[in-house]
């Protein structure tokens, strides 16, 4: 079994094969991987008994359960408003600068993914962003300048 | 300056009674018929927006027979301005186990979901520590209603409540076809009820209080309070609990930076309400809804940028199930474009308007049919902003 065919029995188990374990499974991969590809989307549906193509249907419809692969580190920073409204721009012109890419584009790494997102539930401390799970607020030049250095240096 | 100050209350995020899960275990030992008829007596309606009244909901519900029934907690919050339920969650989750599980009696339930954002998924490992206390206590009180959360992926939508059950069942988060509602073919095509995280602590408190106390709060069309989520041209951004019912002008004057120009109420699927009419505009269900997002503009904002943005948002976050929605938001934000670039003649706003009515007719759910409150708001009252 190669590496990635563990990992989804392992999912299978935890979850089980109904079809309310669907989401959970392609989850679980991407909290691994970052990315379904399509080898685990046919996997799974083996393993659920579904269609690839019922895999891939649920999977593109979810803006977190990517089909394209990405970095290690997901930054998603919001978009909206009252985020743009407080200097998103700024923001992404920052993390664009430090990672050399541009939105929508990892790193020749692999470790990092810069995206935009849509309201984070954040909006009294914009800009927002998350770096996968997990949230920053109130960025500013400076603070989002050591927030990357910080996981830049952790690499 | 300080009486003038809107009332602060301290419902929600008041403290946790002395004894741990002291409410729910003095509400389980009542009748469901005295449950509902507090919950009646109170007037409490949703808290997610669209102000339907709990206890209908719960007795629609009830009355509904079958095996299996579900309590959902809609935490999917993903209306642009609004933060209040991740705050909820936060300070103060057993209040929202204790709502669910009173509900669970009630109804006659054996099972409660909490539908997370993914957004807060950081939130997991606390709520579970909490959810194990609650379980904790239940097996003490010999009363079983063990309670799950379940995580979105980033889909707006999924708040839409049929989208959520098609979403916890391992599809695409696309809206059914109402009727028939949720308290009889809800998740799993069971009776269900599905409320937002507010209204389960809202719950809580006319136990605690009695509905009489929690009815000197707010308006008679509007019961109690309400958690505002305060952001954008504010000098104090952040979550208030204040009384429904108040005036818009008192809450700029306490709330804006002084050069308040526009209040979008409701977030994008709201209404956004410009100067003049601060002061005929009341807050709450007899007046302009909200599920809580107050987002305030200066005269420094462009409404047409603004406008641009919630387009887009819709536009994203449209399941693309049904054509009017589908395609109505992207010829609504091309047709903004192309009247502000000239390639369109002014007069074209007209007709975009009439293509948001259209669109609150045909669209197929909440998303769709919302589209025209903050579009036709915000031409009609800026409409030189759109052009020049
Ligand atoms: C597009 C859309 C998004 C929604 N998002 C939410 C949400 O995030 N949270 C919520 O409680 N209700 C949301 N709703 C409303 C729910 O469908 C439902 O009415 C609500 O959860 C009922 O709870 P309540 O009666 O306590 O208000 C949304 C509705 C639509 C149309
Ligand atoms: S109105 Fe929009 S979000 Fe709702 S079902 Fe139609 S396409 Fe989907
Ligand atoms: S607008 Fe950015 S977090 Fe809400």
């Amino acid at each position: 079994m190669t590496a990635n065919e563990h990992l989804i029995r392992d999912l299978v188990e935890k979850h089980g094969t109904n079809r309310t374990a669907l989401i959970p499974i392609l989850q679980g991969v991407v909290e691994t991987k970052n990315f379904i590809s399509d080898t685990d989307m046919t996997e799974i549906a083996k393993e659920l008994d579904l269609s690839a193509a019922q895999v891939f249907g649920t999977a593109t419809f979810y803006s977190f359960l990517s089909t394209e692969p990405l970095g290690k580190y997901v930054i998603r920073v919001c978009k909206t408003i009252t985020c743009d409204m407080h200097g998103k721009r700024t923001i992404i012109q920052t993390i664009e600068e430090m990672l050399k890419i541009k939105v929508g584009e990892t790193t020749p790494n692999k470790k990092f993914s810069l995206l935009e997102t849509n309201c984070l539930g954040w909006c009294h401390e914009g800009p927002a962003m998350l770096i996968n799970e997990k949230p920053f607020t109130g960025l500013t030049h400076e603070r989002v300048h050591d927030i990357i250095s910080d996981y830049i240096s952790k690499l | 300056m300080s009486e003038s100050k809107l009332k602060r209350v301290d419902l929600i995020f008041g403290e946790y009674s002395s004894v741990k899960f002291k409410v729910l275990a003095d509400t389980l030992k009542r009748s469901n018929e005295d449950i509902l008829e507090d919950l009646t007596e109170s007037g409490l309606k949703g808290r997610g927006g669209a102000g339907f009244p709990t206890a209908i909901k719960w007795k629609y519900a009830a009355e509904t027979p079958s095996k299996e029934k579900y309590v959902i907690c809609n935490a999917d919050e993903g209306e642009p301005g609004t933060f209040k339920d991740r705050e909820i969650l936060t300070r103060v989750p057993r209040k929202v186990f204790s709502g669910m599980a009173i509900c669970g009696k009630v109804i006659g339930a054996q099972k409660g979901f909490i539908y997370l954002r993914g957004e807060y998924q950081f939130l997991m490992p606390e709520l579970k520590r909490e959810l194990e206390q609650y379980n904790e206590h239940m097996s003490k009180m010999g009363f079983d209603f063990p309670i799950e959360i379940v995580l979105g992926s980033g889909a707006y939508i999924c708040g839409e409540e049929s989208a959520l059950f098609e979403s916890m069942e391992g599809y695409r988060g696309e809206p059914r076809n109402k009727p028939p509602f949720p308290t009889t073919y809800g998740y799993m095509g069971k009776p269900t009820v599905i409320n937002n995280v507010e209204t389960f602590v809202n719950v809580v408190m006319i136990m605690r209080l009695g509905p009489i106390q929690f009815k000197l709060l707010g308006t008679s069309d509007s019961r109690g309070s309400k958690v505002f989520s305060v952001s954008g041209d504010t000098p104090i951004p952040g979550i208030y609990e204040l009384e429904l019912g108040m005036p818009l002008e008192k809450f700029v004057e306490e709330f804006g930076d002084g050069d308040t120009k526009a209040v979008q109420v409701g977030g994008a699927a709201g209404f956004c309400v410009p100067r003049k009419k601060f002061t005929e505009t009341v807050i709450g269900f007899e007046g302009v809804p909200t599920g809580g997002s107050m987002m305030l503009f200066n005269s420094s904002r462009s409404m047409y940028n603004v406008l641009h943005n919630y387009l887009e948002f819709f536009e994203e976050e449209s399941c693309g199930q049904c054509t009017p929605c589908r395609v109505g938001c992207q010829q609504l934000r091309k047709g903004i474009v192309a009247v502000k670039k000239g390639d369109k003649q002014s007069l074209y706003l007209d007709q975009l308007m009439k293509l948001a009515e259209s669109m609150k007719i045909s669209a197929k759910c909440g998303l769709g049919q919302s589209v025209a409150n903050s579009f036709s708001s915000i031409v009609y009252n800026f409409r030189e902003e759109m052009i020049y």
